[in-house]
């Protein structure tokens, strides 16, 4: 499986903020995800920048995320709003959670602008769970505010909308003065928000506080669209891999076996030791460290960044 | 029944000591009436063909578990213990129990274990191969022994009342069927197994280094609430014991009756791994699970009204000929992926790297000392209404010089 999926739609959801429905170009299913996963996708310029899932996986067939237009002219923003189109084709690697949501009787959802997009399938979740929940919801204007209408709509007085033009900005103070046992506070909006509520909450017993920063993380290299080789050197084998097919595929394709299950970077069956080079991770499995780290992939979703991969098969 | 007039119906006992022996002939007789057939003894539609059995077990949007994933329904019945919150649980109930464990035994967490459990599978090896004449029961001495040895010390048990272990698991799997005579045969003993299990489970009885404990440390973390943790700790040991038993002896019972595939597995080694994959393909240790519909749902034309139970047979979908070339063979040449004895989607086995591991190591210990296994006297089954399960696999085996 080359994971690229289609834009299915594109629609204005806010003052600068765009949102994209993508499908599987044959219909497939897409993986699985929970509240706070995010997707890697690789724009038209091959750089890679990550967005919340904010869609509904009760709906196996589609993913959706929203897109902030950043000020200052970080590439990707302007390309998804500018360039990407209907009909268009994209690489996505993912979904991965660094951000799950943990059970709880009551929680604080605080989030700043572009921030609601993680937390707007986790107070679904959280109404369905039956939980007690607030959901407090900061921008710069009301028409910069992403699902406002959809948000108070479904979920009246548990959501509190506060436009810094109208009410200044969050009164994290009386929101977080006095630390709750049974709360659990989730966050995600730009640095300063996420540094204030830190703050606020730096009285409150370990582990009560998640969050999610937005930032521009370092970029790794861009995502190649050219062909490479990979070297299975116990085998002794080189075989090309195109754009079009899997390090797995083109692995089996010289007769070299790899056990693999549900060949969507889920399950964790296909592991493969990294010898050299560095693999374009693609799974929801590894965490941050062992991506770097480069020892290992899962060829049947991850590719490689360089022109030569050596695998230990 | 609403909407069973058109399906291929069959009254097949699928849970009688005959259909449990020889489950094969059964199969056969499923996947060729049709992608969904009603079995009128049990008033529930069963899958059995391989595209059916795993588009079932990916959508659990529309195919749930949380009503049971036995013939019970817990939206009627009563579950004879409370139920497990990662088998018989639902996103979003699901994902925190999911997350923790899935990170506990993950291939990158369990790499500290390798070494540990080449050494046990080469001790239990040797002694068995030096203890006696050559021939033993493979079952009690290789496929008991190896699991029982390493996966209760990995996930922290105690020293005491590990017997109890096979038992409570062979009472949970019967209990995924019909009330049979299987069930009725464990009734006396299921409050005093659950109550040792249940004790197990809490954070005093754990060593402070296994997966047990892990599991609590989640809980301290707020990733899991502390009512879920003993529940989760229930799960290994529910789930993680009886399942690599047979799978192992399953996996010995196919080189005793391949020869030639275990040439080629000690010519390479490195087959292990396929070699179990293999085994659990053509054996399918768990051989059946139900889910329930969530609304009314067509497969190929056929209605699962909503709140109704289907019954998917992986070990009929893992030989349905329409998936696999020749799949009565077992056979190291073949790719192996793609089966779903350990199931698939969001419930697929979190355990599958666990028992990977135990098997791969015994397998390699094995092939570098034995030159040949072959059967002495046919090996006996035991039946149970979920697990493809053995009694004996005597063997006689000659020893590399
Ligand atoms: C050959 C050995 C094994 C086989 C054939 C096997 C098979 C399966 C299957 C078919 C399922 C899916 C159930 C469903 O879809 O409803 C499953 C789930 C599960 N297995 Fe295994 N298993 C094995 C070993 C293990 C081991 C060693 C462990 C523990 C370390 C384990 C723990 C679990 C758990 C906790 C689940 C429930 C996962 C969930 O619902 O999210 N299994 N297994
Ligand atoms: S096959 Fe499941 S991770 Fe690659």
């Amino acid at each position: 499986m080359v994971v690229t999926l289609e834009i299915s739609a594109k629609e204005a959801v806010a003052e600068g903020v765009v949102a994209l429905t993508l499908v599987h170009p044959a219909g497939a299913r897409l993986p699985d995800w929970t509240p706070g996963s995010h997707i890697e996708v690789v724009l038209p310029d091959r750089t890679v920048r990550h967005y919340s899932l904010c869609g509904s996986r009760w709906d196996a067939y589609t993913y959706r995320v929203a897109v902030l237009r950043e000020p200052y002219g970080r590439g990707g923003s302007a390309l998804v709003h500018d360039t990407l189109r209907p009909g268009d084709r994209v690489g996505v690697g993912g979904p991965r959670n660094h951000f799950p949501l943990v059970p709880s009787e009551t929680y604080l959802f605080i989030a700043g602008g572009i921030g609601i997009t993680p937390l707007l399938p986790m107070v679904q979740q959280a109404e369905l769970l039956g939980a007690e929940w607030q959901l407090l919801y900061g921008g710069r204007t009301r028409a910069s505010m992403a699902f406002l209408e959809e948000l108070t709509a479904a979920y009246g007085e548990r959501v509190h909308i506060a436009p810094q033009d109208e009410v200044g900005l969050l009164d994290l103070g009386s929101w977080l003065g006095a630390p709750r046992l049974d709360t659990k506070v989730y966050c995600c909006g730009p640095a300063p928000l996420l540094t204030a509520v830190e703050a606020a909450c730096a009285h409150w017993p370990a582990y009560t506080l998640r969050t999610e920063r937005f930032t521009a993380a370092e970029q790794a290299a861009p995502v190649r669209d050219v062909p490479f080789e990979v070297e299975l050197r116990r085998t002794g084998r080189v075989v090309t891999v195109t754009p079009d097919v899997s390090v797995l595929d083109a692995v089996r394709s010289v007769g070299v076996d790899v056990l693999s299950s549900c060949e969507q970077g889920t399950c964790g069956t296909c592991l493969t030791p990294v010898l050299e080079g560095s693999p374009d991770h693609r799974d929801s499995i590894l965490a941050d460290h062992e991506r770097v780290a480069n020892t290992c992939m899962f060829p049947c979703v991850s590719r490689s960044l360089d022109d030569r991969l050596v695998l230990d098969l | 029944m609403p909407g069973t007039a058109e399906l291929p119906v069959c009254d097949i006992d699928v849970f009688s000591p005959a259909a449990l022996e020889d489950p094969e002939e059964l199969h056969r007789v499923l996947r060729g009436a049709g992608p969904v057939v009603y079995l009128s003894r049990y008033d529930v539609r069963a899958l059995a063909r391989h595209e059916e059995v795993h588009a079932a077990l990916a959508d659990w949007q529309h195919f749930e578990s949380g009503s049971g994933v036995g013939l019970a329904n817990f939206r009627h019945e009563e579950p004879w213990r409370p139920p497990s919150v990662l088998l018989e649980a639902d996103p979003p109930r699901h994902d925190a129990p999911r997350r923790v464990l899935r990170d506990i035994l993950a291939p990158s967490a369990l790499r500290v274990l390798r070494a540990a459990w080449q050494r046990a599978a080469e001790e239990l090896v040797e002694q068995v191969l030096t203890s006696g004449t050559g021939e033993f029961d493979a079952f009690t001495e290789l496929a008991c022994a190896f699991p029982l040895k390493v996966f209760p010390d990995a996930v922290g048990l105690g020293p005491y009342g590990r017997e109890n272990l096979l038992p409570y698991g062979n009472v949970a799997f019967n209990s995924f069927g019909p009330v049979n005579d299987l069930v009725r045969a464990d009734a006396h003993r299921v409050a005093e197994l659950s109550a040792w299990v249940n004790a197990q489970c809490a954070r005093e009885a754990l060593t402070d280094d296994g997966f047990g404990a892990r599991i609590w440390a989640a809980a301290d973390r707020g990733d899991l609430t502390r009512a879920q943790a003993p529940l989760v700790v229930r799960s290994l040991l529910t789930a993680g014991v009886d399942t690599t038993v047979h799978g192992l002896a399953a996996c010995l019972y196919a080189f005793a009756t391949h020869p030639e595939q275990w040439q080629r597995l000690r010519e390479r080694p490195e087959l292990a791994r396929v070699a179990f994959d293999e085994a659990v393909r053509w054996q399918s240790p768990v051989q059946t699970f139900f889910r329930t519909a969530t609304t009314d749902v067509t497969i190929a034309g056929a209605l699962v009204p909503e709140g109704t139970k289907i019954l998917m047979f992986l070990g009929a979908a893992n030989r349905d000929p329409d998936r696999w070339d020749d799949p009565d063979r077992f056979d190291l040449t073949r790719d192996p992926s793609g089966h779903v004895g350990f199931g698939m989607g969001i419930h697929q086995c979190v355990g599958q790297h666990v028992a990977r591991l135990e098997a791969e190591t015994l397998l390699t210990a094995l092939a570098a000392r034995v030159e040949h296994i072959e059967l002495t006297a046919t090996p006996g089954r035991h039946l149970n209404n979920t697990l493809r399960s053995w009694a004996s696999l005597p063997v006689r085996v000659h020893r590399t010089r």
